[in-house]
């Protein structure tokens, strides 16, 4: 099971409380996941990735076990404590705008 | 019994205002999806309960947003917005050319007659169309690809398409505008596009009086008179009488014909209402005194309306999508500022009161009339 924090907007937006967890040997890297929380939750479909470019958003990051994976390739597999549930991944949005 | 129903637009969610005729209380619903910026919210004139509503951030992007059920409950629809083809480039404030970038939708105009249909105005400028209730978008594309199109340049608020009017007499005839390209119809259902600027004048421009450049803030139809349309331009208020072939100048005695905001009064063709601000420089009213003006005359002489609005230490903007009438038989007008008030009148502009005080920054006031 992967863990997921996603920020308020999205949360909102999908009518989800708390982390999503994601199951499944198929959501090992950045990308699978935002393919799984797309389909799980197709309201979110290009929040997190650009609908045109595929790219992520230029004011969201990614992070999980205290690093910054924004700009690790998409099909890099995640740590093994995300793996295995034991960190979730994080989407957060950048403290921009007031 | 009829009502007004009240769809406002702010960069902090969406609210539904709601009153009887006497139009004199007002429940204020729940913020809708706080948080998210509300460009406009329109409803179908066909179906008042099926209502459409661009919704956006900087971080997340477009989404968009369809009620059936009058706002009570929302279902978020398809919102990629992908321009037919290789885009191509624009121009950009440095005169450079720039690529063409989908930001977000301003304006979504419900069809006249089909509550699945409504047209959508985006940034960077082009014109979409849904016909299946907004699960997808097509370009109407002939707009962009307008010869003109890569001298197009964004206004201060981005390349936007903002305004987009339907000839209630031939449907196929639309307006829209575009800050900072100007004025266009097009009388084939838009595939096909003109500029209609003849007559206007822009100090700013190289060439003041060219065929695009113009920052048109709004156009404004009484579906009565589709022929006669009102213009907020940047600077000057306009009109035509031949659709836009040609426009005259009707600013008249304003203080200043500077603003953003045009309408016209749901049964006198020929009475508008303007906000004047002071200026491109100072998004504020003249002497920190909120007025509404008013021409009873379709422009030129022009009368301060003042009575239930701050008359000092005033200093809100009213933007573009942020006015409009009621069409009961004492025609409503109403107006939200950036302060988060929502003005209305129940006399057609001669007494005003604020109908919600303390909103995020309105951005867009949409009036439903239920009969």
């Amino acid at each position: 099971m992967i863990r997921v924090e996603l920020p308020y907007h999205l949360r909102q937006l999908a009518g989800v409380n708390g982390e999503v967890a994601l199951e499944g040997p198929g959501v090992a890297t950045m990308g699978a996941v935002i393919d799984a929380i797309e389909a799980r939750y197709p309201m979110l479909a290009g929040t997190i990735r650009d609908h045109a470019t595929g790219q992520r958003r230029p004011l969201l990051r990614f992070f999980a076990c205290g690093e910054d994976l924004s700009f690790v390739p998409l099909d890099v597999p995640l740590p093994d404590a995300v793996v295995q549930g034991r960190e979730p991944v994080i989407v957060l949005g950048a403290i921009a705008g007031g | 019994m009829s009502g007004v129903r009240v769809l406002v637009g702010t960069r902090k969610g969406a609210f539904i205002l709601t009153s009887d005729g006497k139009r004199k209380n007002w429940e204020v619903s729940d913020v809708q999806f706080g948080g998210w910026q509300f460009y406009h919210l329109k409803g179908s004139p066909v179906d008042p309960d099926r209502i459409y509503a661009s919704q956006s951030n900087d971080w997340f992007g477009q989404k968009m947003q369809r009620s059936s059920d009058g706002g009570r409950t929302w279902e978020t629809v398809d919102s990629k917005f992908v321009y037919d083809g290789v885009p191509g480039t624009h121009q950009w404030y440095d005169g450079t050319p720039h690529p063409w970038e989908f930001k977000r939708v301003w304006h979504l105009e419900p069809s006249l007659t089909d509550p699945d249909t409504v047209f959508a105005g985006v940034e960077d400028a082009a014109m979409f169309k849904s016909t299946d209730g907004g699960a997808t978008w097509t370009e109407l594309s002939g707009l962009r690809r307008h010869s003109t199109g890569s001298k197009w340049a964004p206004g201060a608020g981005g390349m936007c398409l903002h305004t987009i009017l339907i000839d209630p007499a031939d449907h196929d005839r639309l307006y829209v505008a575009i800050s900072a390209a100007g004025a266009f119809r097009s009388d084939d259902g838009g595939a096909a596009w003109k500029p209609i600027t003849r007559g206007l004048y822009s100090k700013y421009l190289p060439v003041p009086d060219a065929e695009v450049g113009h920052c048109v803030h709004r156009l404004a139809m009484h579906p009565s008179r589709p022929r006669t349309l009102f213009m907020q331009k940047h600077w000057d208020v306009m009109r035509t009488d031949d659709s836009g072939d040609s426009w005259q100048k009707i600013s008249g005695n304003l203080p200043t014909d500077f603003g953003f905001a045009i309408d016209v009064h749901a049964h006198e063709p020929e009475t508008v209402f303007v906000v004047p601000i002071k200026s491109d420089s100072e998004h504020y009213p003249l002497d920190g005194k909120l007025q509404v003006f008013r021409s009873r005359s379709g422009g030129n002489e022009w009368e301060p309306l003042s009575k239930g609005l701050p008359q000092k230490d005033c200093y809100v903007n009213v933007l573009r999508e942020a006015m409009d009438v009621d069409s009961l038989d004492s025609c409503g007008v109403y107006f939200g500022t950036t302060g988060g008030q929502v003005y209305a009148s129940a006399d057609g502009g001669d007494s005003w009161q604020a109908i919600v005080r303390d909103l995020p920054p309105v951005v867009s006031v949409e009036v439903q009339t239920i009969r």
